[in-house]
């Protein structure tokens, strides 16, 4: 049961994934990416995340994508993707890199001896809370001080123009 | 594992039967409670007192011309419908219906009409799936072609954004007072304590508000605004495509009513009243379906009283009313909880 739902969440996002670079339509790009972000939150979730999981869909594919499809919409995507242009170096580079990137993961699975995921306590998302503000409390702030630092870049760079 | 699957599939056959069956009714209500505030009879032919007009009109969509309009982007005009429909759905697994801890079949316990009643992550998990809402109404608008549903989509999305922070907040207030973000024990701990919305009045008062606004009723519809934007988001569409919009809709209210009901007025349970076995599980569900037909009504009633905000209005509550207030409240709470004062 657990391995045929893995087996989906697995081969969808990876065909998702490669939709999402690949299509020539952005919004369909971005479309693919929210599937991509919702079968890997499945797959938190199997291995007893469920926290991550719902984190991932709350922050990653119901705000931050939609920020995006926001902006693609908004600049007026070409609905058929009449003048495009080909990037040939680009395209060979990144077919190269996803190669060796293929071999390397698949050499890495063979050869290292990965022992499955431990069972996660039960109550781990009071875990998770505990952890960010004791042991990695620093790192938190940081973080968190860096998106500010960004937002207020942002509005800086926004005023310039008028 | 067998009897478990049986038992789940049946839980989730019973909630998808009677969130779809709640629609027609609450169309049925929706329209003879306009009547009766705006002084006039409402629908009244169709069966006694009009009860059978949802009937009537929605095999009147299944029958209507289907109309996609030229220059739509034909893949996303039908899949934003049932995303709308899908994520409408999905919220209401974690919600806490009644009580069924010792009631069992098959050998297995029951648990109320619960599904998911072990998610250790619930509110955020509905916080999660119900931030996903926003793609039908964008991807309806945008799909279209049409500049007043382009306009409604964004409109739209912008107000779920802004709301569902406040929201958040709020819900946050509750997950501080119970220390666990697990809707059966956010119910337990009313149900030993008092109910939520005594000690956390602001917060209630900050999820009311963006409750309306995350289904997009009056006051605060503004993606449809008939007199602005023809229909908004939906305008292009028609027949069954137009009928999933409006469900989900209205199961976005069901929805909104239950958490109301199971964050704030203590769920299924009542004070002073401690039954179980089958009666126990019969009657927490009558408890929880009167205390959310409060809440409907409630809907209904503001929407048939108060005039549409303005946008700018919308935004400056929504920034500057309902987030403050939202974070006053959290403020509140964290100092309770730090105190120690074990009656909040």
């Amino acid at each position: 049961m657990v391995t045929a739902v893995f087996l989906v969440a697995a081969i969808l996002a990876v065909v998702s994934a490669i939709v999402a670079v690949s299509h020539r339509d952005p919004v369909f790009n971005v479309l693919s990416l929210v599937v991509t972000f919702f079968c890997v939150a499945v797959n938190y979730a199997l291995l007893g995340a469920h926290f991550l999981a719902a984190a991932q869909i709350l922050v990653y594919a119901g705000a931050i994508l939609v920020l995006f499809l926001f902006v693609i919409m908004l600049l007026g995507a070409p609905q058929t993707g009449g003048d495009e242009v080909k990037r040939p170096v680009q395209k060979s580079a990144g077919l190269a890199l996803a190669a060796i990137v293929a071999v390397g993961g698949a050499l890495l699975a063979l050869t290292l001896k990965i022992a499955p995921a431990e069972a996660v306590p039960a109550a781990n998302t009071q875990a998770i809370g505990r952890l960010l503000i004791t042991t990695y409390g620093f790192a938190f702030e940081l973080i968190s001080v860096l998106l500010l630092a960004a937002m207020v870049g942002a509005l800086v760079l926004v005023k310039r123009k008028h | 594992m067998w009897a478990e699957l049986v038992v789940i599939g049946g839980k989730l056959l019973v909630l998808a039967t009677i969130l779809l069956t709640a629609v027609p009714v609450m169309v049925w209500v929706e329209r003879r409670g306009a009547a009766f505030i705006q002084d006039r009879l409402g629908p009244n032919r169709v069966g006694p007192m009009g009860l059978f007009q949802p009937i009537v009109d929605s095999v009147k969509l299944f029958f209507k011309e289907d109309v996609t309009p030229a220059g739509a982007h034909k893949w996303l005009y039908y899949l934003a419908p049932m995303i709308s429909v899908f994520v409408a759905l999905l919220t209401f697994i974690v919600i806490p219906f009644g009580d069924g801890r010792d009631v069992s079949v098959f050998g297995t316990p029951l648990g109320g009409l619960m599904v998911a009643s072990g998610l250790e992550v619930g509110v955020l998990y509905l916080l999660a799936i119900s931030s996903l809402g926003v793609y039908g109404i964008v991807l309806a608008g945008w799909s279209s072609n049409n500049k007043y549903s382009l306009l409604g989509g964004l409109r739209s999305s912008a107000q779920l954004v802004s709301y569902e922070l406040s929201m958040g907040l709020a819900v946050l207030g509750i997950v501080f007072a119970t220390g666990s973000v697990q809707l059966d024990q956010v119910v337990a701990a009313q149900a030993a304590r008092l109910w939520n919305v005594v000690p956390q009045l602001a917060g209630f008062v900050v999820f009311l508000t963006a409750a309306f606004a995350e289904t997009n009723r009056l006051p605060f519809d503004l993606a449809e605004a008939e007199t602005e934007l023809v229909a908004g988001y939906h305008v292009e569409y028609s027949s069954m495509k137009f009928a999933a919009f409006m469900m989900s809709e209205y199961i976005n209210m069901v929805t909104a009513s239950a958490l109301m009901v199971t964050l704030f007025f203590g769920g299924w349970t009542l004070p002073g009243v401690h039954l179980t076995g089958w009666l126990g599980l019969i009657v927490s569900h009558l408890v929880f379906l009167a205390k959310v037909s409060c809440f409907m009504w409630l809907f209904v009633w503001v929407r048939w009283s108060l005039p549409r905000f303005r946008y700018d209005q919308l935004m400056r509550l929504g920034w500057k009313g309902l987030l403050p207030l939202a974070t006053l409240n959290l403020v509140w709470v964290a100092a309770a909880v730090a105190m120690k004062w074990t009656w909040i």
